[in-house]
């Protein structure tokens, strides 16, 4: 079982008390714990099992504007106590910083209401042996499938994050996630896929035998590629790359990014930086989503926030010790973003795929190749070539390559829009990128 | 050294008697014990930003059986915790016996000291290299907008007990110190990262204000990127610089040279021991032996000592990187190549320094014999997909090549190859293999572990450059 409110209350409160009494201004913690219960299949047997029980202590000690940070899993009052002293000795002699500081008391979370985040449902192993048996049994009836590999894990966490200004508040979620990758094989090549479904409540992940038939299909489709000349397409991304987009645009709008000078977005409140069709959302309050929260990381209250509005940028993710820097509030973005999205397009699926005579539509990226400072990109990537809105055959080993600034102003949205993950965002298109191939 | 039966209850009476109990009727398994210390300290933005202090505890119980692999951990060393793991592992593998293996070699070779580097060195004192870094890059040059230096220090201790009361023991120092500088000029931003680290203490690394070339290093880079151009796209030769270039051998070829993708016959070279994958001249090893680098280790995380593994040589494929759970499903021998990121993980097979050898060409042959190309000195990340065996990477620095003569400086581009046929493409191998400056970090699995890389400038024939130049 999860440890209880109280069990972690009583942790906290002792850090904070015991901080104050050697002589810290301010302190803040946060404990946590988590068990974490995981099945692997591998060609429909048991491969593995793994279970982890792990708790985790963070402290901050303030001496005026001084601050520093210790972390441990080791929960033992003795440990604590000598971590503590460590921490303030430390914290002593760290230089003065300005802006460290407590998040401001008025903006902390004051009342939280149920997300529903939490299922206590226990899915015992062998019911998740059962589910993996039949996902892997779907997943390889396909004879060109040669390797499954399948896993479940159930996650339940429980945390309090404690300050010395009273704050003292937490709360119990799960997880739930199912994943399959498959392995096909035919004369010409070998190759993989995935799919893969996460929720907080056991009663919306995915079935089983669907699951393991995604997988299979999008594997087999990927067989016997071929590689493309170096030209300008219009590309689609598939949703499962094109919610990517927006991770990089919440990167470059981080508070931290913005006050180092370190984005190509910094200066742009207020300015056109997508096509005016786009918008982005962070809504932190969606029941059961996955990215949901309270409040964030620092205690602070989190609204829905309008990232872009018309194609125009409104907001940055703004934490207390980067607001302070950049004169701004705390919006409740320590940590990131919440539950973010792109709001659908007014175009359908089959009309984007149709949109050009000739695209690319992609399926997967490799590689690291997202530069926030100037906004350029770079990955490897593998997908289909479309033409006249049909998949004709599969392409690897090319790159695809822009400029963010030009990209998000590029962006055409279709309308299927849907909430699986923490970042959703519909099928995209964006005209006039490079690819790199023969 | 830790002792990790004073901490609780669990005396280590009672943790053999688990131990043999739990593992008596399966084929491997072991209970790993770890203690580590870290400290990160990070300057950013003309202040000291952050000063996080670590400790870490735990233990992960193994147990396997045929081709099952039962694991548990947790972070409370106790009689009950480690009870309730043994349970655990007992109700996974009920139905599946095996026998205990309990050969396991031994040496006494050790390849970097017992010591704690976090303690070797002050805080005041690391705070004052790090002042003295912002200090430096900021006079050095009006368009040095960002600076941000970081120091971070680990020990581990670690402790492997095999059914039978047999204990092996390792203490692992390990450390980075890292620059990086933005610059700014005529409205164009650009960044330079630099940084070198290993299992020494910081002074080791920073003796002789070495610090300064690290920083003039950042430095560098960042004003070659001010002056790059939009990077070509398509294929065409690429010339590799030497030293942490290499990580193009780690993503090409040892990911897919790791046993459990072989066993599992998902890696694209799982039939091709004894054939051959790359060109004559050739050589790559994976090396665990040498003294102080970041990936190198005295025993792995199974209790094995390391080697040095030859991989691939003269151009023929030679052997794959072994853990015990995969070398005995593949009637083989442990290579010493079991690794985990912390007691919170199972072990896999991972690299560990990765190097392909010198040959006798010079870079300047390299250069003078491309007409159109690009000559790559720096890479950010890389990544692999074992099963297609398409792999990718990031230049941070490189320029191109026309007729024979290095031009201009070309924007971060990614470059992507077949790892089975690249090395089939390399037509030149330098005489100048060079270690990288101990900064890498392998990721597979969701587990991150300290590599090395190695190589000398190397020719490859036909490789794409996903660049926007048309």
């Amino acid at each position: 079982m999860v440890k209880d409110q109280e069990f972690l209350k009583s942790k906290a409160s002792y850090c904070i008390d015991l901080a104050k009494k050697m002589g810290a201004t301010d302190a803040s913690v946060t404990v946590g714990h988590s068990i974490s219960e995981t099945v692997n299949f591998r060609n429909k047997s048991l491969e593995a099992s793994d279970r982890s029980d792990g708790l985790a202590l963070s402290i901050e000690t303030y001496l005026g504007k001084k601050r520093s940070s210790i972390s441990s899993s080791n929960l033992l009052d003795k440990n604590i106590k000598t971590l503590i002293e460590k921490c303030f000795e430390t914290t002593k002699i760290t230089p003065e910083d300005e802006f460290n500081s407590l998040p401001d008391k008025n903006l902390l979370a004051k009342q939280i209401s149920s997300l529903n985040l939490y299922d206590k449902t226990r899915f015992e192993n062998d019911k998740k042996i059962k589910y993996l048996k039949d996902l892997e049994e779907s997943a390889s009836s396909d004879n060109q499938i040669i390797n499954t590999e399948s896993s479940f894990t159930e996650n339940k966490s429980n945390f309090i994050l404690a300050n010395s200004d009273g704050f003292c508040d937490g709360y119990k979620t799960s997880s739930f996630v199912a994943s399959c990758v498959t392995v096909a094989k035919d004369e010409n090549s070998m190759e993989r896929d995935y799919e893969f479904s996460s929720k907080r409540h056991l009663s919306d992940i995915k079935q089983a035998t669907d699951l393991g038939n995604k997988a299979a299909k999008q594997t087999i489709k990927k067989l016997s590629p071929k590689k493309i000349g170096s030209e300008k397409i219009s590309i689609i991304f598939d949703k499962r790359i094109s919610k990517g987009m927006l991770s990089a645009f919440a990167s470059a709008i981080s508070a931290s990014a913005i006050a180092r000078g370190t984005s190509f977005l910094k200066d742009k409140i207020d300015e056109q930086v997508f096509s005016n069709s786009i918008n982005v959302i962070d809504k932190p309050d969606i029941i059961k989503g996955m990215g949901s929260q309270n409040f964030d990381s620092e205690g602070v209250n989190s609204n829905t926030l309008q990232l872009i509005e018309d194609g125009i940028l409104k907001n940055y993710l703004v934490d207390t010790y980067n607001g302070k820097k950049l004169n701004l509030k705390s919006n409740g973005r320590s940590g990131g973003t919440t539950n973010l999205y792109f709001e659908k397009g007014n175009i359908s699926y089959q009309d984007l795929m149709k949109k050009n005579s000739r695209s690319l539509y992609i399926t997967e990226t490799i590689g690291h190749g997202s530069n926030i400072v100037t906004g350029d990109y770079s990955v490897g990537a593998t997908g289909f070539l479309v033409e006249d809105g049909e998949f004709k055959y599969p392409v690897n080993e090319i790159t695809i390559a822009g400029n963010f600034k030009d990209m998000f102003k590029n962006i055409i949205l279709a309308n299927d829009l849907e909430f699986e993950y923490s970042v959703n965002s519909p099928t995209m298109m964006i005209e006039g990128m490079t690819v790199a191939g023969k | 050294m830790s002792n990790f039966f004073n901490k609780s209850d669990l005396t280590r009476q009672d943790a053999d008697k688990i131990v043999s109990e739990t593992l008596n009727s399966c084929d491997d398994g072991e209970l790993y014990l770890e203690e580590s210390k870290s400290e990160s300290i990070l300057l950013d933005d003309n202040k000291i930003k952050s000063s996080n202090y670590s400790s870490d505890l735990g233990f992960g119980f193994r147990a396997i059986s045929n081709e099952v692999v039962a694991y548990s951990y947790s972070n409370e060393i106790s009689k009950d915790s480690l009870k309730n793991s043994s349970e655990n592992l007992k109700s996974t593998l009920k139905s599946i016996k095996g026998t205990y293996n309990h050969e396991i070699p031994k040496s006494n070779k050790k390849f970097y000291e017992d010591i704690n580097p976090i303690e070797q060195k002050t805080l005041d004192s690391k705070l004052e290299v790090l002042n003295k870094v912002n200090d430096f890059l900021r006079k050095k040059d009006g368009s040095v907008k960002q600076v941000t230096a970081s120091f971070a220090g680990e020990q581990k201790s670690i402790e492997i007990i095999r059914s039978g009361g047999e204990a092996l023991t390792d203490v692992r120092p390990l450390i980075r110190f890292n620059v990086s500088v933005m610059l700014e000029k005529n409205g164009r931003k650009e960044t330079g990262v630099y940084g070198i680290g290993g299992r020494q203490s910081y002074d080791d690394y920073l003796k002789n204000d070495n610090w300064k070339n690290v920083c003039e290093e950042a430095f560098r880079i960042a004003s070659v990127n001010l002056e790059s151009k939009p990077a070509p796209a398509g294929e065409m030769k690429v010339v590799l610089g030497p030293g942490w270039p290499a990580i193009l051998i780690h993503e090409a070829i040892g990911h897919g040279l790791e046993g459990d993708f072989n066993r599992k016959k998902t890696s694209a070279f799982h039939d091709l021991i004894g054939e051959k994958v790359a060109s004559e001249g050739v050589t790559i090893v994976d090396d665990g032996t040498i003294d102080n680098r970041r990936g190198s280790l005295t025993i792995d995380d199974e209790g094995t000592p390391t080697e040095r593994t030859v991989l691939i040589e003269n151009g023929i494929l030679k052997n794959f990187m072994q853990d015990r759970h995969n070398a005995r499903l593949m009637n083989t021998r442990s290579t010493g190549s079991g690794r985990r990121e912390n007691y919170r993980h199972i072990v896999l097979p991972r690299m560990r320094n990765t190097m392909m050898l010198s040959g006798n060409q010079t870079q300047d042959e390299m250069i003078k014999s491309v007409d159109k190309g690009i000559f790559a000195v720096s890479f950010g990340g890389g990544q692999v997909d074992i099963t297609s065996g398409k792999f990718v990477f990031n230049c941070t620095e490189a320029y191109e090549i026309n007729n024979g003569k290095i031009g201009s400086p070309i924007k971060g581009a990614t470059l992507i190859g077949d790892g089975p046929s690249i090395l089939k493409e390399v037509s030149m191998v330098g005489n100048d293999m060079m270690l990288d400056p101990g900064i890498g970090t392998c990721g597979k699995a969701g587990q991150g572990v300290p590599v090395g890389v190695a190589q000398p400038s190397i020719l490859i024939d036909k490789m794409t450059v996903g660049g926007t130049k048309l």
